[in-house]
């Protein structure tokens, strides 16, 4: 079975379905090194779906082509293709009549894994993305949205591909666990190091989870790739900027904590934690009329002052 | 006998000659078979589908919808038709209840999920503008669950011109007086009767089916 | 001293007072015919079922196969099996004697075309019920065309097969009856002679009473089938 984490390079990649006059992707060329969550978003229509399903082939490319980690994926057999990729949709799509341990283990076992090999990951797995291991006798029917997003997860990463797929994954999800969901997947992410491709709407969850973002336009064309703060500060065109959002600058905000901001000397003011984010901490501000903010350390001890200044 | 010894098929010319030679004994049995058949089926419907269709917009009673349902097909007609001839003794009553009994179930069930199953958004948007249970059913989900209780009907009705037939062993007359005495009339007089049977169980489902294709002109659409 | 209950019949060897006064259900005639009456006709009556209903299913599995993988061939294969079903039972049955002659096989083609309609449809049904994000997942997680129907699809239309089988199953055991009219095979026979024998109670509910418990007691253990097949149907949120 695979390992590590592989680089993927779309090169003019272009998918034209027959009778359309505008093409569903047109020319991408990216480069998502090995390790690093690449961000697809995009309004409907913008091909960031589609693009990832070239990748898997799921989708068949016009032209143009794919290569991870060198070898391009037409020369793969696809059946291994996929199996080297994990891949997770936002339904999910658990198989409802295997149980949560045959589902994660739905890879391995194609590679002839036994199934006490298989048991053993499942474990491992459905802890690594915060589900207690009783779960693993349990139906699909039986769990809830988020925790058959978990396992979707889990499943996806049960190979151990040096790639992974996520189409929309926590768009169906409601807020709150959606939140959560991501901190998971990043922290997640730290500890397993993979290469992801991840599909969104959402321009927020982008800059949130993405280490670097690609914008797709209508007609599948690539506006603009580049880390979230740097698509934030220099949006390269109007639509970019639009797309963004109006309150861009208050996004970059959402990019920095208070730990990485100069504070001033301690002293009192409604308390916030050092982990909080420079926009969190202006709102905050805001909120409370005050002139400064106390930070605080992981103890709760005052460690120092920020004001309006010092933030923006 | 072989196979191939059994193999006459020209017997199917035989019964086309029977029916040219014998119209009027046909007709006059068929329209014994037919009376017999529609009265049951309609003390059927009168019977089992007001309480199909009520039990499933109560959406209760699915126990019983089931357990009929089952109990009716586990029911054989022949079973049935010899229970109403020791019961009633030889004549019309004995059969038609035996054929009401086997009639009432598929229309019974078909007619509670039919009204059960409808889509509940519908029914509470119903609700919601101000109908009453009553009109609720006759508006909403009556016309939306039609063509499942009209698919009821036809099975009803198919089992009831089927049972019909075998009824004739008990004095029920019909077409299948012909059928079970080929000593008089022969293997081509059976063939003639059984073809005849046959067109008559199509031509029920046939009007059935413009029935259904009738009250639904449009196909309701899927949101 | 003997008290006599009525006229004697000759034919009927013991001739105890049930009998002769056609009572409903007299035990003893029922003890002392089981092994050359009921339990035959029981017997063959579970067999013609058997061979009906594995035939039915084999036949069905084929055509669904073809129908699913090839949705133009839907429309006549569904035809075809409903127009089969619409012909009532005792016609078919007399429509095949001048081609197959009177005997099992004639009765077995009938039996098998009744239950055409229900499993085709329900496997059909079945297949096509199964959610599309699934079959997504599994072509994406590698599994090859093959091993996704063997593995995926198919394992989830069975709840709606077995739900057909069990129509099919009681459905064919009620029909089977009517098969005393071709052949003195099933639990139709006792049924059959008991009427023109001046309708014999204790023979008619026996024998109608035993097809009854046969096909109860199919549906049963195909509900047992069911649950021990398909763990995942049972009710949601544990």
């Amino acid at each position: 079975m695979p390992g590590q984490a592989a680089e993927l390079v779309f090169n003019e990649a272009t998918k034209l379905y027959e009778g359309r006059e505008e093409a569903a992707v047109d020319r991408l060329s990216l480069t998502v090194p090995a390790g690093e969550i690449c961000v697809l978003v995009g309004p409907s229509g913008g091909g960031k779906t589609t693009a990832l399903k070239l990748v898997n082939r799921l989708i068949s490319l016009t032209s143009g082509d794919i290569r991870i980690d060198g070898t391009s994926i037409l020369e793969q057999d696809v059946v291994e293709l996929r199996r080297s990729i994990g891949y997770v949709i936002q339904q999910v799509g658990l198989f409802p009549h295997m149980t949560v341990e045959a589902n994660i283990g739905t890879v391995p076992r194609l590679y002839g894994r036994p199934r006490s090999w298989i048991r053993t990951r499942s474990a491992e797995l459905l802890e690594l993305v915060g589900l207690d291991p009783s779960y693993a006798k349990r139906y699909p029917a039986q769990l809830s949205g988020g925790e058959r997003q978990r396992v979707g997860l889990a499943r996806a990463l049960a190979g151990n591909p040096p790639l992974m797929l996520m189409d929309e994954p926590f768009a169906a999800i409601d807020p709150i666990v959606r939140a959560r969901l991501q901190d998971e997947f990043m922290r997640l992410h730290e500890e397993v190091q993979k290469t992801v491709v991840f599909v969104t709407h959402d321009i927020d969850e982008a800059i949130k989870v993405g280490d670097r973002i690609a914008i797709l336009r209508p007609g599948g064309r690539l506006a603009q790739y580049d880390t979230p703060a740097a698509i934030l500060e220099r949006p390269v065109d109007d639509f970019v900027a639009q797309f963004v959002g109006a309150d861009r600058a208050l996004k970059a905000l959402a990019l920095r904590t208070l730990a990485e901001v100069e504070l001033g000397p301690p002293a009192d003011g409604p308390r916030v934690p050092r982990d909080t984010t420079v926009r969190d901490a202006v709102s905050k501000l805001i909120e409370t009329r005050a002139d400064s903010l106390a930070v605080t350390d992981d103890d709760g001890r005052i460690v120092g002052s920020v004001w309006l200044e010092k933030l923006v | 006998m072989t196979l191939a010894e059994q193999f006459h098929p020209h017997t199917f010319v035989d019964a086309f000659r029977f029916m040219g030679d014998h119209t009027g004994l046909l007709l006059s049995k068929a329209g014994e078979q037919v009376e017999l058949s529609a009265v049951a089926l309609g003390i059927a419907l009168v019977l089992a589908l007001p309480l199909g269709l009520w039990l499933g917009h109560l959406h209760r009673g699915l126990f019983l919808a089931a357990g009929v349902a089952n109990l009716g097909r586990a029911l054989p007609s022949l079973v049935l038709i010899a229970f109403g001839l020791t019961v009633l003794g030889i004549g019309f009553w004995n059969n038609t209840l035996a054929l009401v009994v086997l009639a009432a179930p598929p229309i019974l069930t078909n007619a509670y999920f039919a009204i059960d199953g409808i889509d509940r958004d519908a029914v509470e948007a119903a609700r919601g503008m101000g109908m009453t249970g009553r009109q609720v059913l006759v508006r909403v989900e009556l016309p939306l669950g039609l063509p499942l209780v009209l698919a009821g009907v036809r099975i009803a009705a198919i089992f009831v011109i089927a049972t019909a037939t075998i009824a004739a062993i008990a004095g029920g007359g019909g077409l299948g007086d012909i059928i079970v005495n080929q000593a008089t009339y022969g293997l081509s007089g059976v063939i003639a009767a059984s073809l005849w049977v046959a067109f008559l169980a199509f031509l029920a489902a046939l009007t059935i089916s413009v029935v259904r294709r009738a009250a639904s002109p449009r196909r309701i659409p899927v949101p | 001293m003997v008290v006599a209950a009525g006229p004697v019949i000759p034919d009927f060897g013991s001739g105890s007072s049930c009998e002769v006064n056609n009572g409903w259900f007299c035990t003893d005639w029922v003890h002392a015919h089981w092994g050359d009456t009921l339990q035959p006709a029981l017997l063959q009556h579970v067999e013609l079922s058997a061979i009906a209903v594995a035939v039915g299913l084999a036949i069905a599995f084929a055509l669904a196969l073809a129908g699913f993988r090839w949705r133009l061939l839907d429309p006549p294969i569904g035809a075809l099996s409903d127009f089969l079903y619409t012909i009532p039972s005792l016609a078919l049955f007399q429509l095949l004697v001048p081609l197959t002659g009177l005997g099992v096989l004639t009765v077995e083609i009938a039996l098998v075309s009744y239950t055409l309609v229900i499993l085709y449809r329900n496997l059909i049904e079945g297949l096509r019920s199964v959610p599309a994000d699934v079959v997504e997942a599994a072509r994406g997680s590698g599994f090859t065309r093959t091993q996704t129907f063997l593995r995926v699809e198919l394992p989830l239309a069975l709840p709606a097969l077995l739900a057909g089988l069990r129509i099919a199953t009681v459905s064919t055991i009620s029909i089977a009856t009517v098969a005393a009219f071709v052949v003195a095979k099933g639990l139709g026979n006792p049924i059959f002679i008991a009427i023109k024998q001046d309708s014999f109670k204790t023979e008619i509910l026996a024998a109608g009473g035993l097809a009854v418990a046969l096909a109860l007691v199919a549906d049963g253990l195909l509900v047992l089938a069911q649950r021990a097949l398909t763990p995942w149907t049972r009710r949601a949120r544990a």
